[in-house]
C-alpha cells in the first residue's frame, strides 16, 4: 500500500527522517510509534504531501507522492491537533471538505455514532477538545478511502467515544483497509494493531507483530517492552 | 442775430438730410457691388448691403462717412486674395457683414476689416470666418469694435494673424468680441487709454491677449480659455485688470498670466482656473493682487526675478499643486489675509484669522525649482512628511515668506 | 482553485475586518464628497489614501489573513488538493475581497453624488485601477513574506517595513539622488525609478490623469513623451501587472518546497 525508501528529512540542522525504508501490507493496522520527536508526524506528514522530504520515494498504491496531489483522493488522514478554522459552523465544515472531495460521504451515519447532532450548528472555535476530534474523526471516515492515517486517534475522546472509535477502526480493518496509527496509549495500540514499527533517530528500528515485540525484548507487557527498547538505547 | 444762428442751423440740418441718402447694395439692385456703392456714396450715406454673397476684396473706403449695414448677415468672401475692406476715415461704421476667406501672406497682413489713421468709427456685430488678421486697427482713435464674432483655424504661427490687431492707437473700446481659433486673440502694441471688456478669447495658438508697451488700459470681464497661454502681459504700466477668466492654459510651459517689466498695475476679482502656471511674473513692481481666485492650477504664483512692491492681498488660493514659487529674495513682496486651501493652522481666538502664520513656498517647490525631474515625487507621502517638516521649522525656503493672517475660511468678493 | 477561492471568500465574508475596511472606504467617500462638494479635489484626497492606505492595508492584511488561516490550509493540503491552487485560491480571496471593498466603498457614494454625469469619472475610474492594481500586488508581497516566515511576528515586522520603504523610504532615497546628481540627465534616471515602485508608478498614473500631466513638462521632453502616450499607458499597466505576476509565481515556488 505504501512504499518508502530510503527517506530523509531535516529540518534545519535536525535530521528528523534518516534513510527510512518501510513497506505496509496490503491490509491491516500499523502501529507507527517512537519517542518524541522520533519521526512519526513528519513520516505521516511525508506521505500526505504536507512535508517535502529532501530525499527518497514514497509511492502509495503505485503512485508517486512527490508533486503529486491526486492519490490523496484514496487517503483519510486525521491530524494530531485538530485544528479547524475557527469562524465556520462543524455542518459547514463537513459541507466544504464534502465538496471538496467530491465522493460519496457517509457523514450522518459518523455524526449519529458520535452524537454529533446537537452541535452541527455551533461554531468550531466554540467546540471543547473532546468534541473537535469527534469532528475530526467524522472528517476522517466520511470517505470510505482504502487508507487511512490516523494521528493520535484517541486525544481527548471520552471512555465511551473511545470504545466507538475501537469499533469504528476494526469494521475499517475488516473492510481490507490499510490503516497507520500512531497513539501514546499502550494498550489502545496493543489492542487493536497488527503490526508495530517502531521509529528511532529516524530510522525504523523495529518492524513486526506485538507478539514479535515481546520475544525480541524478553519482556511478556507490551508496555514495558516499548520500555525496553527505549531504556537500552539510551543507555 | 439770434436769426441768422437759426437760418444757419436750419440750412445745415436740411443739408445734411437732403445729403443722407441711402444705397442699396443687392444683385437685382442698382448697385451691384459694395465697392461701387462705396465710390458713388457721399459723407453721411448709408450703404444697406441685402443677404447675398459678393466675392469681392480690397473694398476702400477713403475720407468718406459712412454708415455701411448689412442685412442678414452679406457674405463678402475675398476668395484668399487679400484684404477684404480697408478704411480710413473719420466717422463711420460698420456692421452686421460676414467676411470670409481672407488671404494669407507672410508679407501682407491680409485683414477682413482694416482701419487705420481713423477717427471716431464703429466695427460691431461683424462676423469673420478663416480670416488671416480679423480686425487691425492702426493709427487710430476713439473706435469701437463690438460684438463681433472671429473665427479661423490657425495651424502655425507663421501662417496665422491676430484676431483683434491693434496698434498706436488711443481710446479704443473692444468689448463683447468673441475670438476663436486665430494666433493671438487680441494683440495691443503701443495702445493707450483703451478698455478690452467682456470678450471671449478661445483656443488661440498663442496669447488671448497679447499687451505690449500700452499704458493706462483696463481689460475687464473677460474670458481667456484653452489658448496657448492666456495673457502676455509685457512693458507696460497703470494697467487695471478686473473679473478675468483665465482657464484652462494648459500645457508644458503654458499660463494664464505672463508679467514681464509691468509696473504700478491691479489685478482685482480675477478667476485662475486650472493652468499649468496662473500668474508667472517677471520684473513686475508696484502690482496689487486683491480678491482673486486660484484654482486648480499648477502653480498659482510663480514670481521669477527682479520683483519688487508685490501685494497679495485676499485672495483665495484652493488646491494649487504649489501655490507660490519663488526665486531670489523677498524684495519687499507681502501675502497678507489671503485664504489659502492648504493651511492646517487653527483660531483659538475665533477672529477668522489662523493663529500660525502660512508658509507658501513648500521645500519642495524649492526642490522643483533646483532639480525640475523632481516633479515626478509630486504628491507623494516622503513629500508630504518633508513639507510638513520644513513648515514647522524652516531651513530652505524663505523664513519671511509668509501670510501672517490667513483666512480660515474662503473669501467671498 | 475555484473552490478553494469560493471558501476562502467565503470566510472573508464573515470576518469584521472585512466590514471595517469596507466601511472605512464607504465613510470616506461620503465624507469627501458631501463635505468637500467638489468631486476632483475629492480624488487628490483619495489618491493620497490610497497610494498609502490600501498597499498598508493590503500587506497586513494579507499577513494577517495568512497566519490566521493556518488551520484551514493544513486541512486542505490533506486532502485531495493541488497545492498552488490551495495559496493562488487563498490570495485571490484575499485580494479580491479587498479589491470588492473598496471600489464598492468607494463607488457607492460618488455613484449617488452623480458621478456618471461628471467628468471625472475617467480619474476615478485611473484611481480604482490603481487602487486595485496596488491590493493584488501587496497582498502577493504579504503571502510571499508570511510563506517565508513561520513567526507571526517576525513576518508583521516585515510586511510593515516593505510598505514602509515602497511607500516613503524608496521615494527619499529616489529624491536624494535625484538632487546630489542634478548635473546629469535625470529623466531618464527618474522615469526608470518611477516605474519600479508600484507606488510611485500608480501615484503618477493617476497624477496623469490629473496635474501632474502638464508639470511634467518641465522635466523634458521624455517623460511628457513617455507617459502622454499609448506606450506609455500599456508599459505602466505592464509594469504593474508585472509586480503581481512575479509575487504571485513566487507564492507557487515557495509553497511547492514547505512544509506544513
Amino acid at each position: 500500500m505504501v512504499n518508502i525508501t530510503n527517506l530523509h528529512k531535516k529540518f534545519g540542522p535536525l535530521v528528523v527522517l534518516n534513510g527510512l525504508n518501510l513497506k505496509t501490507p496490503e491490509s491491516g493496522i500499523i502501529a507507527v510509534l517512537g519517542p518524541n520527536g522520533s519521526g512519526k508526524t513528519t513520516l505521516i506528514k511525508s506521505i500526505l504531501g504536507m512535508v517535502v522530504p529532501q530525499n527518497g520515494e514514497i509511492e502509495v498504491n503505485g503512485e508517486r507522492v512527490k508533486k503529486h496531489w491526486n492519490y490523496r483522493k484514496n487517503i483519510d488522514y486525521l491530524p494530531q491537533i485538530a485544528n479547524f478554522p475557527g469562524n465556520l459552523k462543524v455542518q459547514e465544515l463537513i459541507d466544504m471538505i464534502k465538496d471538496l472531495r467530491d465522493k460519496e460521504a457517509r457523514d450522518q451515519e459518523l455524526i449519529d455514532l458520535f452524537k454529533l447532532e446537537p452541535f452541527l450548528q455551533k461554531k468550531l472555535s466554540n467546540l471543547s477538545g473532546g468534541s473537535k476530534q469527534k469532528v475530526n474523526l467524522v472528517l476522517c471516515f466520511m470517505f470510505d478511502s482504502p487508507l487511512i492515517i490516523l494521528d493520535e486517534p484517541t486525544s481527548g475522546l471520552d471512555p465511551v467515544s473511545l470504545i466507538r472509535l475501537r469499533k469504528l477502526i476494526q469494521r475499517e480493518k475488516e473492510k481490507g483497509k490499510t490503516i497507520l496509527i500512531t497513539s501514546h496509549i499502550m494498550n489502545f495500540v496493543e489492542e487493536i494493531s497488527d503490526r508495530i514499527v517502531f521509529l528511532l533517530e529516524g530510522q525504523i528500528y523495529f518492524n513486526g507483530t506485538v507478539e514479535e515485540l515481546k520475544t525480541s525484548t524478553g519482556e511478556k507487557d507490551f508496555e514495558h517492552a516499548i520500555a525496553n527498547i527505549l531504556t537500552e538505547n539510551h543507555a | 442775430m439770434l436769426r441768422s444762428f437759426f437760418l444757419f442751423l436750419f440750412l445745415t440740418l436740411t443739408s445734411v438730410v437732403s445729403q443722407a441718402q441711402e444705397i442699396e447694395v443687392c444683385k437685382t439692385c442698382e448697385v451691384k457691388t459694395i465697392q461701387a456703392a462705396v465710390d458713388m456714396a457721399e459723407d453721411g450715406d448709408i450703404l444697406r448691403i441685402k443677404s447675398e454673397t459678393y466675392k469681392e476684396h480690397d473694398i476702400s473706403i477713403i475720407d468718406k462717412s459712412l454708415t455701411i449695414i448689412g442685412e442678414g448677415f452679406p457674405v463678402i468672401d475675398a476668395e484668399m486674395q487679400g484684404t477684404a475692406i480697408s478704411i480710413r476715415a473719420e466717422n463711420f461704421s460698420i456692421e452686421g457683414l460676414k467676411i470670409i476667406n481672407v488671404g494669407r501672406s507672410h508679407t501682407n497682413d491680409f485683414t477682413g476689416i482694416l482701419v487705420s489713421n481713423s477717427k471716431n468709427f464703429e466695427v460691431k456685430n461683424n462676423r469673420l470666418d478663416q480670416v488671416f488678421f480679423g480686425i487691425l486697427l492702426e493709427r487710430s482713435s476713439e473706435g469701437t469694435v463690438s460684438g463681433n464674432i472671429i473665427t479661423s483655424n490657425a495651424k502655425s504661427q507663421s501662417t496665422s494673424g491676430n484676431g483683434v490687431h491693434i496698434w498706436k492707437s488711443e481710446e479704443i473700446t473692444v468689448k463683447n468680441n468673441e475670438v476663436i481659433g486665430l494666433r493671438d486673440g487680441i494683440y495691443l502694441e503701443f495702445v493707450n487709454n483703451s478698455e478690452i471688456i467682456n470678450n471671449l478669447c478661445k483656443d488661440n495658438l498663442r496669447y488671448g491677449l497679447h499687451f505690449m508697451f500700452s499704458d493706462h488700459d483696463l481689460y475687464k470681464g473677460n474670458i481667456f480659455e484653452n489658448n496657448g497661454a492666456g495673457v502676455a502681459v509685457m512693458y507696460s504700466k497703470f494697467i487695471d485688470m478686473q473679473e478675468n477668466q483665465f482657464r484652462k492654459n494648459w500645457g508644458s510651459a503654458s499660463y494664464g498670466l505672463l508679467l514681464k517689466e509691468i509696473n504700478d498695475s491691479e489685478l482685482r476679482n480675477n478667476i485662475f482656473e486650472d493652468n499649468t502656471i496662473a500668474i508667472s511674473a517677471d520684473n513686475t513692481n508696484r502690482i496689487d493682487y486683491i480678491e482673486n481666485d486660484f484654482r486648480n492650477n499648477g502653480y498659482a504664483i510663480r514670481i521669477r526675478g527682479a520683483v519688487y512692491d508685490n501685494n497679495f492681498k485676499r485672495n483665495n488660493f484652493l488646491y494649487n499643486s504649489f501655490d507660490v514659487a519663488y526665486t531670489g529674495r523677498l524684495n519687499n513682496n507681502k501675502f497678507s489675509n489671503n485664504y489659502w486651501s492648504g493651511y492646517s493652522g487653527y483660531d483659538l481666538n475665533r477672529d477668522g484669522i489662523g493663529d500660525v502664520p502660512f508658509r507658501p513656498v513648500t521645500l519642495f517647490s524649492y526642490l522643483v525649482n533646483k532639480t525640475p525631474e523632481a516633479i515626478v515625487l509630486l504628491r507623494s507621502t516622503f513629500i508630504d512628511l518633508l513639507d510638513f517638516s520644513e513648515k514647522v521649522s524652516p531651513i530652505f525656503t524663505p523664513a519671511d515668506l509668509i501670510d501672517a493672517q490667513p483666512q480660515m475660511k474662503k473669501i467671498q468678493w | 482553485m475555484l473552490k478553494i477561492l469560493k471558501y476562502s471568500f467565503y470566510d472573508l465574508s464573515r470576518s469584521l475586518w472585512s466590514y471595517v475596511y469596507f466601511f472605512f472606504y464607504l465613510l470616506l467617500g461620503v465624507v469627501l464628497l458631501f463635505l468637500n462638494n467638489d468631486l476632483s479635489n475629492a480624488v487628490i484626497t483619495l489618491m493620497n489614501v490610497i497610494i498609502i492606505l490600501v498597499p498598508l492595508i493590503g500587506t497586513i492584511f494579507g499577513v494577517m489573513y495568512f497566519y490566521n488561516s493556518r488551520e484551514f490550509t493544513e486541512l486542505l493540503l490533506a486532502q485531495p488538493v493541488r497545492r498552488s491552487s490551495i495559496f493562488f485560491g487563498q490570495y485571490l480571496g484575499v485580494a479580491i475581497s479587498l479589491s470588492a471593498s473598496l471600489i464598492l466603498g468607494l463607488g457607492l457614494p460618488f455613484i449617488i453624488y452623480g458621478l456618471f454625469q461628471s467628468g471625472a469619472i475617467w480619474d476615478f475610474a485611473s484611481l480604482l485601477v490603481s487602487g486595485v492594481f496596488l491590493t493584488f500586488i501587496f497582498t502577493a508581497l504579504a503571502f510571499n513574506i508570511a510563506l517565508s516566515h513561520e513567526n507571526k511576528i517576525k513576518g508583521f515586522g516585515l510586511a510593515i517595513l516593505l510598505w514602509l520603504f515602497l511607500a516613503v523610504v524608496y521615494d527619499g532615497l529616489f529624491l536624494l539622488s535625484l538632487v546630489y546628481f542634478q548635473d546629469y540627465p535625470l529623466d531618464k534616471f527618474s522615469l526608470v525609478a518611477s516605474m519600479l515602485n508600484p507606488i510611485d508608478l500608480s501615484r503618477i498614473l493617476i497624477l496623469l490623469k490629473l496635474d501632474i500631466s502638464a508639470l511634467l513638462g518641465y522635466t523634458g521632453a521624455v517623460f511628457k513623451q513617455f507617459f502622454g502616450t499609448g506606450l506609455g499607458a500599456f508599459t505602466s499597466i505592464a509594469v504593474l501587472s508585472l509586480w503581481v505576476i512575479l509575487p504571485v509565481w513566487r507564492i507557487k515556488y515557495i509553497s511547492a518546497k514547505k512544509d506544513f
